[in-house]
């Protein structure tokens, strides 16, 4: 693994470098293009929204970017270390010491209480916060105890954001954190997120079709068909507060 | 409906492995049964028929000898149809190239015609010669091991006079399906035989003209054969009658009449649990199906289906796997059937084998087997049909789960989070859990009731064979003898020890309770017999008073210190009335034990004795052997060693039969309970093994959580299985217990490792195949889906 870390003109660290980025799925005997060519820089620090109708490749992506999925063609980086030729041990240590994941449907573990769904993750990481502390960064310090059919929707989100944050992980992968949450519980979420990014400095990506979400990244990436069709700068962010939907 | 057939099929295809592990379950159900009944069954049916082709009689009574005419008082009986007489006599065998002592029980055969019960199937040959007095039939058991065939000869000491003897056939007869020498435990086909001989012949050898020592008879249809007996008994009495029996005393019929009480046991114990295990895992796998297709029962309502096509539909899958099951059970079973029936055959000489396969077998074990298994789903395949559609297109409630009894005992910060979730797993449904553990602790209970026997005979040789008798030879004196003889005995060369024992026929009464058997006079002192108390400990024989059979003691009802009237059926025919000084524990057979000195006193004889137990120079062995056979007033002699060595012989193909099926059954159930446990446990959570895959652990540490609860339900249940196992042996030994032997319920070391090995292996394997799955869980998929 290469551990000097590229940086773009700007002087900003590279942390996801993609050239050419194909995925196709065999199903039976239908080919689907999932993605078709994605070149894509991601940094140090930034927040971003991959915005996209059902079908573009989006969670494709980020699967690959989070070491689920492997790439068909082309290749992706991370922190200059390749990750299409990674091996399966590789891509579960990638997991295990540098990706913080967040999934629509919480996928907690309904036989552990809320702290301990977070220290599953913590007896694992190498430099974890105290699971305690990473519930109190998402508001649930008094919730500690709770098993998760005894939270709400928003709570359980917000279990699993601080389980993802927990391992202090270099990037936070949300696959449509809101998407099973009604508005006001998605917006508390989409806080919790936002906080962490600005005061740990992880870089976040964020997948919705909720355009409105878009309103609160740095840039937002819209994809369409397998391929990006534009990305926007936005230069003033928006606070969770301030989006409706 | 023919959309909903294609669904079934689908479905079982997709759960193929767990069908199939199921399927063998049932089949191991289904197949011991109709292995257990139709053996039994034919040994039922081939046992009837031989003795009613056969003429087998219905009462026996050997005396010391009576004028012919009395067969005629012996007709007269009323309840007596049919008397024939006969000559029997116990003779000493010379083999060529057998150098060992073999005794024979030579029976007389009419000169001319044949005789009219206990008729001779003859196998190979022919009747013997009116003429010949030097020809013989001899039993199959004993011409096979020997390799005889018509026209061979062996050598004879028949009342002290040696014959050659020329084999005209080879015979089976009913009264000796089970050949086995008087006081042995097993048939001992190289060194005793049964043979037949002109009747002539046999009468002069012994002085026998006009005159019997052995009667047969049949009753009429409605006789009470306690009457009869009581009848022969007075009308004998004077001839020396040692006391008439039924057949149901009949030893060869006893053995018969055991053997098939064990199997009746066995048939109904082995199919139950299979069936059982087979209805629970059932119950396991609908429940599950029905939960996880509640979305598609919904759909499926909403399109109009009613409640009866959907729960018809979940029973079909039931019946499927279960006709299936039926199938495979069902051929194993006849298969193994006549294997079974075979090794039966070996210890038990019947000219045929009437095996065939009733369908009224094959019927019921399907019928029960559908029955349970329809009972053990009843409860899933309600559900699914009573499932309201607008309830079941939501996803079910989850599960709900609580801090562990551990952790509530402030232990669970020693707990690891994938420790927590496996223990907190396990509470959850604390019912399934049992059932589970249950279920795989009948594999190893399995195992330990089918491999038992084998310990228990172990036990039991050990007992018999190294701790009550030590000797390395018993002689045994054609009559009752001076002590002199054994002093004869002791001075053959390579003889280092001889003590005497003196056996007396009797009948033992105590209040209205009697019972048939020897009382045995013991050298107090003695080395090479030893008596063993309850405890197994060795005892001195009391100077006065009798030691009696534990289990003797129990069936007269009598304590220590109480009188026991002993009637002697030797001789003079003394009553004598003696104190119970104790019991003793024997395995096999009933006696009673005496001082020999106090029993000859009691019996006014001197110093008389039957025979004597020798140690001897193992070089010195042949020799003294080919002396035995010589020497006139020795009936016959026993070799210790032999006589082990036979035993095992005899009982090592039926052992291993039974060890190798209680291996597949028992693995099968393991294999079953395990597998299906896990698939069920894999399909309800590989959603959260998958997520904390995702979250960055390894296989082998998802593995651990998986497989983990697996290896804790395994060995919880190890435990549990040997306490069923040995209630299992309890059972079955219960059945046995009876004045012929008592079944210890011992159970080695050995049994225990094994059937834990089995379990723990088929463990294992089943984990090692759901580890493969879980090696292939799709981490994309678990994220896409709500639970």
């Amino acid at each position: 693994m290469e551990n000097a870390s590229p940086e773009n003109k700007a002087g900003r660290k590279t942390v996801f470098h993609t050239q050419g980025l194909t995925k196709v799925y065999e199903m039976g005997d239908v080919r689907v293009h999932a993605l078709r060519g994605i070149d894509l820089d991601l940094y140090a620090g930034e927040l971003v929204v991959l915005l996209g109708p059902s079908g573009s490749g989006k969670s494709t992506l980020l699967n690959i970017l989070g070491g689920l999925d492997t790439a068909s063609d082309g290749q992706v980086s991370y922190l200059g270390k390749d990750l299409t030729r990674a091996s399966e041990r590789e891509l579960t240590e990638y997991r295990r010491y540098h990706v913080g994941f967040v999934f629509q449907f919480y996928n907690l573990i309904p036989s552990l209480t809320a702290v301990e769904n977070v220290a599953v993750v913590t007896e694992i990481a190498t430099k974890p916060m105290d699971p305690g502390k990473a519930l109190a960064v998402v508001g649930l310090a008094d919730r500690l105890d709770h098993f998760p059919t005894q939270l709400s929707g928003g709570e359980q989100q917000r279990v699993a954001i601080a389980r993802a944050i927990s391992k202090n992980p270099d990037v936070l992968l949300c696959d449509e954190p809101t998407g099973a949450l009604d508005s006001e519980t998605g917006i508390v979420v989409l806080e919790a997120l936002e906080r962490v990014n600005a005061e740990l400095g992880t870089t976040t990506v964020i997948i919705t079709h909720n355009v409105d979400i878009a309103g609160m990244a740095d840039r937002v990436v819209h994809l369409s068909n397998g391929l990006i069709s534009t990305i926007d700068i936005n230069t003033r962010k928006r606070a969770p507060r301030e989006l409706h939907w | 409906m023919k959309v909903l057939d294609h669904k079934l099929r689908r479905d079982l295809w997709r759960m193929k492995g767990q069908a199939l592990a199921i399927c063998l379950v049932i089949a191991s159900g289904v197949c011991t049964y109709v292995l257990l009944i139709s053996t039994m069954h034919a040994l039922n049916i081939t046992r009837d028929r031989f003795y009613e082709d056969y003429k087998f009689a219905e009462v026996f009574s050997s005396l010391k000898r009576a004028p012919e005419n009395v067969a005629e008082r012996v007709r007269e009986v009323p309840g007596i149809s049919y008397a024939e007489t006969r000559v029997v006599a116990q003779v000493k065998l010379d083999i060529k190239g057998f150098p060992e002592p073999v005794t024979a029980k030579l029976v007389s055969v009419p000169d001319v015609g044949e005789q009219v019960l206990n008729r001779l199937f003859i196998r190979r040959g022919r009747p013997v010669a009116p003429d010949k007095d030097n020809e013989v039939i001899v039993s199959e058991a004993f011409a096979d091991v020997h390799r005889f065939s018509p026209g061979d000869s062996f050598g004879a000491v028949i009342n002290g006079r040696w014959k050659t003897l020329v084999i005209a056939g080879i015979a089976l007869s009913p009264e000796f399906v089970l050949q086995s020498r008087p006081g042995s435990i097993s048939p001992d086909y190289k060194r005793y035989a049964v043979l037949w001989m002109n009747r002539t012949a046999l009468s002069t050898a012994y002085d026998m003209k006009g005159a019997f020592n052995d009667i047969v008879m049949t009753m009429s249809g409605g006789a009470s054969s306690g009457e009869v007996i009581t009848r022969l008994d007075e009308l004998l009495e004077r001839y020396g009658g040692l006391g008439a029996y039924g057949r149901k005393d009949q030893m060869s019929n006893r053995f018969l009449t055991e053997e098939f009480k064990q199997l009746q046991r066995s048939a109904r114990i082995f199919p139950a649990i299979f069936i059982a295990v087979a209805a629970f895992l059932l119950n396991v796998v609908i429940s599950r199906t029905v939960s996880t297709q509640r979305e598609q029962i919904a759909a499926l309502k909403a399109f109009g289906y009613d409640n009866f096509s959907i729960g018809l539909h979940y029973v079909k899958m039931v019946l499927v796997i279960v006709i299936i099951g039926i199938a495979i059970g069902s051929v194993a079973g006849i298969w193994l059937g006549r294997g079974l029936g075979r090794i039966y055959m070996e210890f038990y000489r019947f000219p045929y084998l009437m095996f065939e396969l009733r369908p009224s077998v094959i019927t019921s074990a399907g019928l029960i087997s559908i029955a349970a298994a329809l009972a053990g789903t009843l409860y899933a395949v309600r559900r699914a049909a009573l499932l309201p559609p607008a309830e079941a297109m939501r996803p079910e409630p989850p599960s709900r789960y609580r801090k562990t009894v551990l952790e509530h005992l402030g232990l669970g910060g020693i707990l690891s989070q994938p420790t927590r979730i496996i223990l907190r797993n396990i509470e959850r449904s604390p019912f399934k859990t049992m059932l589970s553990i249950l279920g795989i602790a009948l594999a190893s209970a399995v195992l330990i009731g089918g491999m038992f026997s084998k310990d228990a005979i172990d036990f039991m040789v050990d007992v018999q064979f190294r701790q009550h008798h030590r000797e390395d030879l018993t002689v045994t004196f054609v009559e009752p003898t001076s002590k002199k003889a054994v002093f004869e005995l002791k001075r053959m060369l390579g003889v280092e020890e001889a003590e005497p024992f003196r056996t007396v026929p009797a009948q033992l009464q105590f209040g209205h309770k009697s019972c048939r058997t020897t009382v045995e006079g013991v050298h107090r002192g003695g080395r090479l017999y030893r008596l063993l108390d309850v405890n197994l400990r060795p005892i001195e024989v009391p100077s006065s008073g009798i030691l009696l059979t534990e289990y003797l003691g129990r069936m007269l009802g009598i304590k220590v210190g109480d009188m026991l009237t002993v009637d002697v059926l030797e001789g003079g025919r003394p009553e004598l009335q003696v104190r119970v000084a104790g019991f003793v524990k024997q395995y096999i057979g009933l006696m009673g034990f005496m001082d020999i000195y106090a029993l000859n006193r009691l019996m006014k004889e001197g110093s008389a004795v039957s025979g004597a137990y020798l140690s001897a120079d193992q070089n010195y062995q042949s020799a003294i052997y080919r002396r035995l056979v010589e020497a006139p007033r020795v009936a016959g002699a026993v070799v210790r060693r032999e006589e082990i060595k036979n035993f095992y012989e005899t009982q090592a193909e039926a052992l291993l039969f039974f060890t190798f099926i209680a291996t597949i059954l028992g693995g099968i159930i393991a294999f079953g309970v395990v597998y299906n446990s896990a698939r069920i446990s894999l399909s309800e959570r590989s959603r959260e093994l998958a997520s904390l895959r995702v979250l960055g652990y390894t296989r082998g540490e998802i593995s651990y959580i998986f497989l983990g609860e697996l290896a804790f339900l395994t060995l919880v249940s190890i435990p549990l299985g040997f306490l069923l196992g040995r209630g299992i042996c309890v059972y079955i030994a219960a059945a046995l217990d009876s004045d012929l032997f008592r079944i210890p319920v011992v159970i080695q070391a050995d049994t225990y490792t094994y059937a834990a090995t089995v379990v723990l292996v088929s463990a294992c394997l089943s984990g090692l195949i759901v580890r493969h799955r879980l090696d292939h869980l799709d981490l994309v998929a678990v994220l896409k889906t709500k639970e």
